[in-house]
């Protein structure tokens, strides 16, 4: 079944946070829901997106990527790329085509590679086509070779610090350090408007719907099927008369684009993309928020996101300095007390509520 | 159906199912297999005996293309080089393999097993949108019918007993509709009952389909009622029927006197 039920309350959820978070800000009298909380919730719903899709990965294909960060910065990068050029002459500079960072350095030029990022049809499909083409290379390269395990999760690891550190210099066009930032408008809706933001958290809200129900689809198929398979016995399945590669690459791929996709969506969001987000500790990050929320759940995946995002933005405005700390120990405590994550945690508590008036049946 | 063929000398009549001439392969020096030469005909049952280390894996990932050997021939039908192809071409082509260790898919039910392990089209794209066929349920039906496991089709297959997780795979072998089986040690840890059901299903798969069967039990074996080849340090020692081989004085010492 396509919609189960842990995805459907979900949905529902999604629903009523698209109606309810809206009317608060926009229409309601007195705002009882303030923009920043609007914008602070579109990012969250990002994270959920991204979460997801290291979920196809991770929980149902057993690739455990350390470097889903990349695929998530670059699709950002991409969305950046088309705000820096609609900035147009309004930046510092006041240059029509070069964005400030450019002028600054003394370009006379744009590079060939920011062609075209003036449409925002041509930054949608690269927000697609880079992740998807780098994750497609990368992957035809380490499943053909048969590189697995703890190898992979190294060598996804290494590609994501090699981007940050190409990423950082100057020379690389994308801004250097201070990355891609003072955005103006989105397709002419200013960004710093309420309704734009509003329609940003929106957006997100209905990508993260089609990404979980991508992924229900795609793991629901007899592929998803395969990709269990191969996860819990990857030479039986090769015997079986399956490409193995093939499929990794299938999954890895559809999941770099949609990690691509959540950090186009987090990017207007947020004001700025910068190499830090392709920082070996971000990808780690990501691997905590599905295992926290419940590994090959899909569902689970995005809860964990949300509930670490929220605990991250409550406990360093109360207590920066312990963040870090709370977040080890929230990982290392769910993992040893919650083996199925806060979901499986949840559904298990439910079932046993629910069963408690029958103590006949559980003596039985 | 071919008629069963002289004891001992090379097949005349039928083609041979699958051939190996010369073959060697050798790990860091060692010679796992050393000149290994075995003919199997169209239908026939085979049993491969021989003292652990005698290269009887090797053999196996050999002929599905695990392994690459060093020199010599794995020829599939007289005509396709099992040499050059991986896992997964062996396995299109009609070979399958049965672990020592059942390896099902545990989290997967009997059924979604068995339909995994249904010959159709194993492309990415071809399974993205798979639609259940109503020749696909029968199928899995009668094969649930042979394995004895038709009242647990619901079940997950890591809640099996070990033997019936050994029948599913034979099942799945099954579903997969090869001309060659390859069956290693199928009945390690089964109760003296199950052994012998086991040896009855594997009589009656050949015949149809070509079936190779690694064993140590010997009991097993003899049930199987068929020709034996008893490797030993990579290369053929012996060749004929169980009572004519476990008489022969060098199988004797390598083997069974131990």
């Amino acid at each position: 079944m396509l919609i189960d039920r842990r995805l459907g309350i979900f949905l529902a959820g999604l629903f009523v946070l698209v109606v309810v978070v809206p009317a608060g800000n926009l229409w309601l009298a007195g705002q009882p829901v303030p923009t920043y909380l609007v914008a602070l919730i579109g990012k969250y719903l990002c994270y959920a997106l991204l979460a997801v899709a290291l979920d196809l990965v991770w929980g149902f294909c057993g690739i455990l990527s350390l470097g889903h960060g990349a695929f998530f910065a670059l699709g950002g990068y991409a969305m950046g790329m088309y705000l820096m050029r609609e900035i147009g002459d309004r930046g510092v500079y006041a240059n029509p085509t070069l964005p400030d960072f450019m002028v600054f350095i003394g370009w006379k030029q744009l590079p060939w590679y920011w062609w075209g990022f003036d449409h925002f049809w041509f930054a949608a499909s690269m927000v697609l086509l880079v992740p998807g083409a780098l994750a497609f290379v990368f992957g035809w390269f380490t499943f053909r070779s048969r590189v697995a395990g703890v190898y992979l999760s190294i060598i996804t690891q290494a590609m994501t610090y090699a981007l940050m550190l190409a990423f950082f210099r100057n020379e690389m066009g994308f801004g250097g350090n201070n990355g891609l930032t003072d955005f103006k408008d989105v397709l002419g809706y200013d960004l710093g408007g309420g309704g734009t933001k509003v329609g940003l958290m929106v957006l997100s809200a209905v990508a993260l719907a089609a990404g979980l129900l991508l992924a229900r689809a795609i793991t629901v198929s007899r592929l998803g099927k395969v990709l269990v398979c191969l996860r819990d016995a990857e030479s039986r399945t090769r015997f079986l008369g399956y490409r193995v590669e093939h499929y990794k690459l299938f999954i890895f791929t559809v999941s770099a684009m949609m990690a691509g996709v959540a950090g186009a969506l987090y990017v207007p969001q947020v004001g700025i993309i910068n190499p830090s987000e392709f920082s070996p500790a971000n990808s780690i990050e990501i691997v905590i928020w599905v295992a926290l929320g419940g590994r090959g759940t899909l569902v689970g995946a995005a809860l964990g996101a949300i509930l670490v995002a929220l605990a991250k933005t409550l406990l360093t405005g109360w207590l920066p300095e312990v963040w870090l700390f709370a977040l080890g120990a929230m990982f290392v405590l769910v993992t040893i007390g919650l083996p199925t994550g806060v979901l499986g945690a949840l559904e298990g508590g439910l079932a046993r509520t629910r069963r408690a008036p029958e103590p006949a049946e559980r003596e039985a | 159906m071919s008629a069963p063929h002289p004891i001992g000398g090379l097949p005349t009549e039928a083609l041979p199912q699958l051939y190996l001439d010369g073959v060697s392969r050798a790990f860091d020096g060692f010679k796992a297999i050393n000149n290994l030469s075995l003919v199997i005909d169209k239908g026939e049952l085979r049993a491969v005996i021989g003292p652990n280390g005698a290269g009887k894996t090797t053999m196996m990932d050999i002929i599905t293309g695990k392994t690459r050997p060093d020199t010599g021939q794995v020829l599939w039908e007289q005509s396709v080089d099992l040499t050059k192809l991986d896992e997964a071409d062996t396995a299109r082509l009609g070979i399958g393999r049965k672990f020592q260790k059942p390896t099902v898919f545990e989290s997967h039910t009997v059924e979604d097993n068995l339909a995994l392990a249904l010959k159709a089209d194993r492309s990415p794209w071809a399974t993205l949108f798979h639609r259940t066929t109503a020749a696909e349920t029968a199928r899995i039906d009668e094969l649930l019918g042979l394995i004895r496991l038709g009242n647990l089709r619901d079940w997950m297959a890591g809640s099996l007993s070990h033997g019936q997780k050994q029948w599913l795979e034979i099942g799945m072998l099954l579903a997969q509709d090869p001309q060659l089986l390859l069956i290693d040690e199928p009945a390690a840890g089964m109760t003296d009952a199950e052994t012998m059901w086991t040896a009855d299903l594997l009589k009656s798969i050949a015949g149809e389909r070509s079936v190779i069967v690694v064993e140590h039990d010997m009991e097993f074996v003899r049930a199987l009622d068929c020709k034996v080849t008893v490797l030993h340090q990579g290369s053929v020692l012996a060749e004929g029927r169980l009572e004519t081989v476990s008489a022969m004085p060098e199988v004797i010492e390598v083997y069974l006197g131990r």
